[in-house]
């Protein structure tokens, strides 16, 4: 086959032309079925590589030339990494005979079966995994929208945000007050702004040791808290403040021009203001109708189908997956699922039940890491955490076992990332 | 062998071109057949890979080395940062048949 030529069963035309075919009802007929996959980050590039490797015709549809891996980002914030070892491409997806759609994904026509690109032509498909990531809620937190997040980054998608509020604590004199605002459940990587706030810490404390860091939450309780928690008092002393839902620390409106965070209770005005806002599954799956009213997707725990709509799967953050978070392990794991549940359903067999795993590590500094992990399987309709499985790093572990499990968290990201783009 | 030899070749045409080439670890994994994986198995592969990174690599390992390395992790007879907490979820059946899926590829 001559990748650089489109398949016989690959329709690319015009939206208009495809309208008026026979292709718009797709058939199993001859040949390989076809897989589309929207979203090419941990979840939607697993899973394009696994179909692919079931014999399936997949086309990957991702407008970047290269994807910005989030995790390990919080250390480029830091200082402590560079943002081309957050980089990939997808040369070695395509060398390996994914189709790469270099495109937006415009509209989904559910009934006809097809996905429309930004330059009008039409990805005909038997069956489609939505892996959209998320997009922030610019419309949720009154003062912060698309402009304001240059004044206050969210950096919750790495890429020139991440390098923003870095360039904007490099810049900070010493003394200054960090704020980070952090948003109720569900959103992308809960341990994530608790483990930004660490590496801030250890900036803070090796460049501008008199500065302050505040956290200011809309929860009363957050993913690896205790954990956290001993470490910032171990090595940052009184350097890191955390106020929770209710202690006042609900931001309710921020003024980014003064970079001033309004609580219930107050006013804090930042030096440097990282707001973390709620977030949603990312605009095709709102658009095309396959995420519910709370943002996200629901889906069949076996097959990740949407809820919504049969022969379209869901895998990672815009899933609603029950007990798994919206972590890159998990959709990793989410995706391998899924394009087994969706080869063997494109062979007329039915999927076994998965069993899921999750594994996140934190760094609360370069040589200090922490864990949580769980095993998951579906009951009553959704991915459940198998109990007396999984949980957090014990508490009183010494030193030694923290150093190991930053190594094994840097062990981490390098396997998975070479699985899903090397 | 005709046969397998044109087996390799068509799985050529087909687009896997790295197919002739000599494996890499990463690449050694994809022969792994992810539809006849047993429950949790796939998602193992996340941290163990073939690389080598401070996290040990499953390929050297034979079935029964990891349905012993479970087992034990299980029981807690054999300390661990993680797997401790990890092998719990999974019962001495799955395990087995997650350790003979694993070693398929070397």
């Amino acid at each position: 086959m001559n990748l650089s030529q489109p398949s016989r069963r690959m329709v690319l035309a015009s939206a208009a032309a495809t309208a008026a075919v026979t292709f718009a009802s797709p058939a199993l007929a001859q040949g390989a079925a076809r897989v589309v996959v929207i979203g090419g980050g941990y979840a939607g590039a697993t899973c394009a590589r696994f179909l692919q490797r079931e014999g399936l015709e997949v086309t990957l549809i991702e407008p970047s030339a290269s994807y910005i891996s989030c995790p390990f980002s919080n250390a480029v914030i830091a200082g402590l990494r560079d943002m081309a070892q957050q980089s990939f491409t997808y040369e070695a997806i395509e060398r390996q005979g994914v189709r790469i759609a270099r495109q937006a994904a415009i509209r989904i026509d559910r009934a006809a079966r097809n996905v429309t690109l930004a330059d009008g032509s039409v990805l005909a498909y038997d069956r489609l995994v939505l892996a959209p990531g998320i997009d922030m809620r610019f419309d949720a937190l009154p003062g912060y929208d698309m402009a304001a997040s240059e004044r206050l980054p969210h950096a919750w998608k790495a890429g020139p945000q991440t390098l923003l509020l870095r360039a904007q604590l490099e810049a900070m004199e010493d003394g200054g007050t960090v704020i980070i605002s952090a948003p109720a459940n569900p959103f992308r990587c809960p341990p994530g702004p608790y483990e930004r706030a660490s590496l801030i810490a250890h900036y803070l404390k090796t460049k501008k040791p008199r500065s302050k860091l505040l956290i200011l939450d809309t929860k009363d309780a957050f993913s690896k808290q205790g954990l956290f928690t001993a470490a910032w008092k171990e090595l940052y002393g009184d350097m890191v403040e955390w106020v929770g839902l209710s202690g006042g620390g609900k931001v309710v409106e921020v003024k980014a021009d003064e970079k001033i965070f309004v609580t219930e209770f107050g006013e804090h005005r930042a030096d440097v203001g990282n707001v973390i806002p709620p977030q949603r599954a990312g605009r095709i799956a709102i658009e095309s109708g396959i995420a519910d009213q709370t943002g996200w997707c629901p889906i069949d725990p076996v097959t990740f189908e949407a809820r919504a709509q049969a022969g379209i799967h869901v895998i990672g953050d815009a899933a609603i997956a029950g007990g798994m978070p919206k972590s890159a392990f998990a959709a990793n794991a989410q995706a391998k699922a899924c394009a087994q549940a969706v080869a063997l359903m494109l062979r007329g067999a039915q999927a076994p039940e998965p069993k899921l795993i999750n594994t996140c590590y934190s760094l609360v500094a370069p040589d200090y890491g922490i864990s949580v992990a769980g095993v998951y399987a579906p009951a009553k309709g959704l991915l459940t955490d198998i109990a007396g499985a999984g949980g957090v790093s014990p508490a009183n572990a010494s030193r030694a076992v923290r150093a190991a499990e930053a190594r094994f968290a840097d062990g981490w990201y390098k396997t998975i990332t070479s699985e899903v783009f090397g | 062998m005709r046969q397998r030899k044109t087996a390799v070749f068509a799985l050529t045409i087909g687009g896997a071109l790295t197919a002739l080439l000599p494996l890499s670890g990463a690449q050694a994994q994809s022969l792994r057949d992810v539809s006849a994986a047993p429950a949790g198995a796939s998602a193992c592969l996340g941290c163990h890979g073939a690389r080598d990174t401070s996290l040990p690599a499953l390929s050297p390992l034979s079935a029964a080395d990891i349905e012993t390395a479970m087992e034990q992790f299980r029981s807690g007879a054999r300390e661990a940062t993680l797997m401790t907490r990890i092998a719990k979820g999974f019962t001495p059946e799955e395990s087995k048949a997650i350790a003979a899926w694993l070693s398929v590829a070397k």
